[in-house]
């Protein structure tokens, strides 16, 4: 039962597989098989949430922390097989593959949140990074477009790229300490020398810091979202972030607080949010502004981290948990709006309200809840975070005050592309008479459900930051 | 919790707050246009109606939070949701449920496209507007001070004129940049306090650097939203593209706010600052009270000659608070009122001229009076009381705030004067055309007068016109204990200063 999700996910890429062998296969049935496999994983982590048990030697740990961001990549994998599974830019022979190295992917990353062992760990993250590398170039060439192998290229580079300074910094980690389970190298590392604990624990960090997008390991995210299909880009921009935070959560609970890596933290969170904000103000192509404003939003995240405080970890699970609802939801409207899978421009949503008002609706909410207005997740999200920050350094401390203000002056910078997208959805109608959008059930029903769970999120948010938080008292126990 | 007189049985004021929200609710089911017309005008009338217990029901003799309802709402950062109204907030409330019906008939023709989501968003509006009124927690009241921008916004850009686009944008920005620094105050507050109630967080001993940092943060969001000069320039384009109601709430309700801001915030909680800063705050008032009428005096738009108005207007409240005097207070709190009322209804009016011939310029509304006499009736008596003629409601809030002034410092009370006489200058400038023009009048031949929809929507405006004009003493009862206490208090803090720097001397 630990390992029901796993389990799940292991049998559904098997299946993908059996059925890629076919050579004429029913694409209703494949679009059925993967949403149902995804809720299936939903369901498995549902049921495996309170399970405890330590396997394989002590190298995999299944406690409340890890379930729970079991079930988050659960959910944020159902809903991407709801929206994503018409992969109306994929060829029709290779769809099954597609959703064998998806589920692959996914696989990897729930291994890679029970891992606690750091040969564990790499094995986990190249699982999951390796089959998501391969998915972005299954973008369909017929048309004679050819980024999509570009970003593939640029994904895969920077990825071994970022996995090299990684296994550097686990090197570094064995070394001082001799073995290679996390537990012992905390206590290995109280009496190993700081300058090298600070090393070796940013090293590591940097691996995660790549699927996180944070700066500056964020190069790649542009390019890939804009060429990867729009079904691809929406699970690259939300399921494996949440394994990045927790995993980051684990490696940066090693360094018992080192003011060094506060302020290395502080720095990089805001030159994430300056970053990403300041170049998504100008961009055309709506997936390339997404992957900006996650960039500024993993900047976000990092102030959780950098309070190094339990409280700030449960807050940091709480704002990556309601950032993937709110980047699902547009990517929801993203693949339904694009008709053959093509990529959309900001100026392509005119008169969306027109053409499809629910989803229009759907698209201004959670746009204006990215942007951090009330009472949606984003804005208690952000405002905890920035309370948390202030509270870790005290009033008194100048330098977390100038971190909080700037963090507050981002939000006002992002506000303004995120608004130019709900001006061409809703205030401007399109040069030409566009025909209406058909919607299937499915999606709607889930697009509005994630834009209610972002607002019981952000109206009633005590439950949900203690569930986090008692995930991360299981984890720093022992 | 002593300052607090708990509401026994009927939850009143979350009534006032959700029901509008409810009946916003219930329209996204129905696609009807008429229907949601009829729907939103009966939202709004009942949600005015069932507020009128709040006048009857309220003790003017105690300055204490009255009708109080909380509730834990995140008790993990001391978070609650605690909702009341004393004397400075009650005459907000009553003004903010009963104006809204009026914009609904305001709207009924003006408004021909995508009704329902109108409506909707008027409902919205009235929800978050009455919030923040009755909030006493300060994430409650930053959650609906910021929530407000959505549907605002979405009035401007969807039913706005020529250049929404820009001026709802403007809009949106101004405001959020201006209160973001608002929250990292509140943040700083909460982490001195422990609590986000905003009763604990006054009367503290916080440290003058301190003080000052919030009152600065404090003073931009409310400045801007006010606004005051040199941060008005988002209100004339805001208020040229909206749609009339837009422009209503905008004018009587919106700006409020702010001036309610610095009475609920920053006097209570950051008094040295206060103390400081209130000098340079009275000159940036005059300032806005001269330059309003200059730059009114010069426009051919009307709606951008009363949305300049509403600056100088404004700065006459801003300088009533800051005198710091019963009178200024007194005078500033009947001002918001009156310039809700009266600037509510001149866009009201230049609303029904808009409809009639689709401009807002004065060159084209020449001469209307021949043909409209019902309708230049109205518009003589809202505008006599724009510029504070005897026995309109505005001669009582300047005459007031005037009457403070002199009692502080004469240079500042002469200083305001020409403020006054240019109010007469632009708005009689204003009357002369519409109602007589000149002898190349356009041909007006084709417009019909008002009709009994419209009479009913500006007769209550008329009727607060003079009832405050000439009796204002009910309205000046509701507000007087809360005022005379918070100045109270006020002075104590300052000769306790005076004591303590006396001690250390």
């Amino acid at each position: 039962m630990a390992i029901l999700p796993e389990l799940i996910l292991l049998t559904g890429a098997f299946a993908f597989f059996v059925l890629s062998l076919f050579r004429q296969l029913d694409q209703v049935q494949l679009k059925n098989t993967a949403v149902c496999f995804g809720f299936l994983t939903f369901l498995g982590a549902l049921i495996s949430v309170r399970s405890e048990a330590t396997l394989f030697f002590g190298s995999y740990q299944v406690d409340f922390y890890s379930q729970l961001f079991k079930l988050m990549i659960g959910f944020g994998l159902a809903v991407a097989m709801v929206f994503g599974r018409h992969l109306k830019d994929v060829d029709e022979s290779i769809r099954p593959e597609y959703f064998m190295f998806l589920f692959l992917s996914t696989l990897g990353l729930t291994l890679l949140v029970s891992a606690v062992e750091l040969v564990t760990i790499f094995i986990s993250l190249e699982l999951s990074s390796f089959a998501i590398y391969l998915l972005v170039p299954m973008r369909s060439d017929a048309r004679g477009r050819r980024f999509q192998m570009e970003a593939g290229i640029k994904y895969i580079l920077f990825g071994v790229m970022a996995t090299g300074f990684m296994l550097f910094g686990m090197s570094y980690l064995f070394g001082l300490t001799g073995t290679t389970y996390l537990n012992e190298i905390v206590a290995g590392l109280r009496n190993a020398p700081e300058a090298a604990v600070v090393f070796a624990v940013v090293m590591v960090m940097a691996g995660f810091f790549f699927k996180m997008a944070v700066f500056p390991m964020h190069f790649w995210v542009p390019d890939v979202y804009q060429g990867a299909a729009n079904e691809t880009s929406g699970f690259i921009a939300t399921v494996p972030k949440l394994a990045a935070v927790a995993l980051l959560i684990r490696i940066i609970s090693l360094s018992s607080d080192s003011t060094t890596i506060i302020y290395l933290l502080m720095f990089l969170a805001l030159c994430s949010m300056f970053y990403g904000n300041l170049s998504a103000l100008v961009q055309t192509d709506i997936k390339r502004m997404l992957g900006f404003s996650g960039i500024a939003h993993a900047g976000f995240i990092m102030l959780g981290l950098l309070t190094m405080d339990p409280a700030g970890y449960g807050i940091a699970i709480y704002y990556i948990c309601g950032y993937v609802m709110m980047n699902m939801a547009c990517f929801l409207v993203i693949c339904n709006v694009s008709r053959e899978g093509e990529n959309l421009a900001i100026e392509d949503l005119k008169g969306l309200h027109k053409r499809q008002p629910v989803l229009a609706l759907i698209l201004a909410l959670s746009l204006f809840a990215l942007g951090g207005i009330p009472p949606f997740v984003g804005f208690m999200g952000k405002f905890m975070l920035l309370t948390g920050t202030l509270q870790a350094g005290g009033t008194e401390n100048l330098i977390y005050l100038i971190v909080v203000i700037l963090a507050a002056v981002n939000t006002a910078i992002a506000i303004f592309y995120y608004l130019s997208v709900v001006k061409a959805a809703y205030t401007s109608d399109a040069d030409e008479e566009l025909p209406p959008i058909t919607v299937d059930g499915l999606n709607q029903a889930v697009g509005i459900g994630l834009v209610v769970l972002m607002l019981i999120m952000g109206s009633l948010p005590d439950t949900f930051v203690a569930l986090a938080d008692s995930a991360v008292k299981t984890m720093l126990l022992p | 919790m002593d300052n607090l007189i708990i509401n026994q049985g009927f939850p009143l004021l979350s009534f006032l707050i959700f029901f509008p929200l409810a009946g916003a609710a219930v329209m996204l089911f129905f696609r009807d246009e008429s229907f949601a017309r009829f729907w939103t005008l009966a939202i709004t009338t009942i949600t005015a109606l069932v507020s009128i217990p709040l006048v009857t029901g309220f003790d003017t003799t105690t300055a204490r939070f009255q009708f109080v309802e909380a509730h834990a709402w995140i008790p993990r950062f001391n978070i609650s949701y605690i909702l009341g109204i004393d004397g400075i907030s009650i005459l907000l409330v009553m003004m903010t449920t009963f104006i809204m019906p009026f914009c609904v008939l305001a709207s009924w023709r003006y408004i021909k496209t995508r009704v329902t989501p109108f409506m909707v968003c008027l409902l919205i509006m009235e929800t978050s507007m009455l919030g923040v009124f009755m909030a006493l927690d300060f994430v409650l009241f930053y959650i609906l001070w910021e929530f407000m921008l959505i549907p605002m916004y979405l009035l401007i850009a969807i039913w706005g004129g020529p250049r929404k686009v820009y001026a709802s944008i403007k809009f949106f920005l101004y405001t959020l940049a201006g209160s973001i620094l608002l929250l990292v105050a509140i943040i700083a507050l909460y982490l001195q306090n422990g609590s986000f109630f905003i009763p604990d967080m006054m009367w503290q001993n916080y440290s003058q650097t301190f003080q000052i940092l919030v009152f600065l943060a404090f003073f931009l969001a409310f400045a801007i939203k006010v606004p005051m000069f040199p941060f008005h320039t988002w209100l004339p384009a805001a208020h040229v593209e909206a749609p009339t109601a837009g422009s209503v709430i905008l004018a009587s309700i919106l700006l409020k706010m702010g001036t309610y801001g610095f009475l609920r915030f920053c006097l209570p909680i950051t008094p040295d600052a206060t103390f400081i800063l209130a000098e340079p705050i009275l000159w940036l008032s005059i300032a806005g009270i001269i330059y309003g009428g200059f730059t009114a005096l010069a426009q051919s738009d009307m709606k951008k000659l009363i949305a300049y108005s509403s600056v100088g207007h404004m700065g006459f409240v801003t300088l009533g608070i800051f005198l710091l005097n019963t009178r200024g207070m007194e005078g500033a709190i009947m001002q918001m009122i009156n310039h809700g009322v009266t600037t509510g209804a001149l866009f009201l009016c230049v609303g029904m001229i808009y409809e009639r011939t689709h401009s807002r310029e004065l060159s084209v509304a020449a001469g209307v009076g021949r043909y409209m006499p019902w309708y230049v009736t109205f518009l003589v008596f809202f505008s006599l009381s724009s510029f504070g003629f005897p026995g309109t409601n505005s001669f009582i809030g300047e005459f007031l705030v005037l009457a403070g002034a002199f009692d502080v410092n004469v240079t500042l009370a002469l200083a305001a004067i020409p403020g006054a006489v240019l109010a007469a200058a632009y708005m009689l400038r204003m009357l002369q055309r519409i109602v007589w023009g000149g002898t190349n009048n356009p041909d007006q031949s084709y417009l019909t007068d008002l009709n009994v929809r419209e009479i009913i929507t500006l007769t209550p405006f008329l009727i607060f016109v003079f009832w405050i004009g000439l009796k204002p003493q009910p309205f000046l009862d509701l507000m007087n204990t809360s005022v005379v206490a918070l100045l109270e208090q006020l002075n104590t803090w300052q000769q306790h200063g005076v004591a303590m720097n006396m001690i250390l001397q």
